[in-house]
């Protein structure tokens, strides 16, 4: 049933490692298949984000549109990359990183087994958050 | 994560459900019951669940609850 991967809670020596879904962020900008290329690039762009997810009905992922310069008049789907990478939100944080780091990608999608958008993950925000998980605890002054 | 590896422990009655189901059941206060192995539950396990092994089930069947529905499942499918 997949529960880890929807991001079900979990309990156990591991389940406080952090994890892809927790680090995600959930405020991505979306847009639609059939959306004029340049509504969602002036809305992207008012965010502060560099591009936006493309979702149906159902807020699965079909793509990306991170190509915002061109005709304005496009639609999304004629100029989005279809079938972009995900990984599930239970995904460890160091797992994640490292695939980041390998591949050489910034980002990835985080969706749940189904295809659903659950956030978009930074690569920057990952080894942040590892590196302070890791960072040793301050001990106090004697 | 189903329940189909236990039928055969588990006797009539048991079948398969997906995790909406499974949240519903939770919700009306079903028993989650993980029959991994112990190292495997005790490394992680879902939230609210014990850990019986598969191996010992049949032994320890009676401490589940016999008022409410029991869930019981292995491992994740994803």
């Amino acid at each position: 049933m997949d529960w880890f991967a929807n991001g079900g809670p979990r309990e156990g020596r591991e389940a406080s490692r952090p994890c892809a879904g927790e680090t995600a962020r959930r405020d991505v900008p979306t847009c639609a298949a059939t959306d004029r290329r340049g509504d969602v690039a002036r809305r992207v762009r008012d965010a502060g984000w560099p591009l936006a997810v493309v979702l149906d009905g159902e807020r699965v992922v079909l793509g990306l549109l991170d190509a915002l310069d061109g005709d304005p008049a496009a639609a999304v789907e004629d100029v989005m990359r279809a079938a972009p990478t995900t990984i599930r939100p239970h995904v460890t944080l160091e797992k994640a990183a490292q695939s980041l780091k390998t591949r050489r990608h910034d980002r990835v999608l985080v969706t749940t087994s189904d295809g659903r958008l659950i956030g978009l993950l930074w690569r920057a925000d990952a080894e942040r958050r590892l590196a302070q998980s890791t960072a040793p605890a301050q001990t106090a002054s004697r | 994560m189903v329940a189909i590896s236990t039928r055969a422990v588990m006797g009539m009655g048991a079948r398969e459900i997906g995790r909406e189901d499974v949240r519903r059941l939770l919700a009306g206060g079903a028993q989650l019951v993980e029959v991994l192995p112990t190292e495997e539950y005790e490394r992680e396990h879902i939230a609210g669940a014990v850990g019986i092994p598969l191996a010992r089930l049949a032994h320890e069947v009676d401490r589940l609850p016999r008022d409410r529905a029991i869930v019981v499942y292995c491992y994740d499918s994803q």
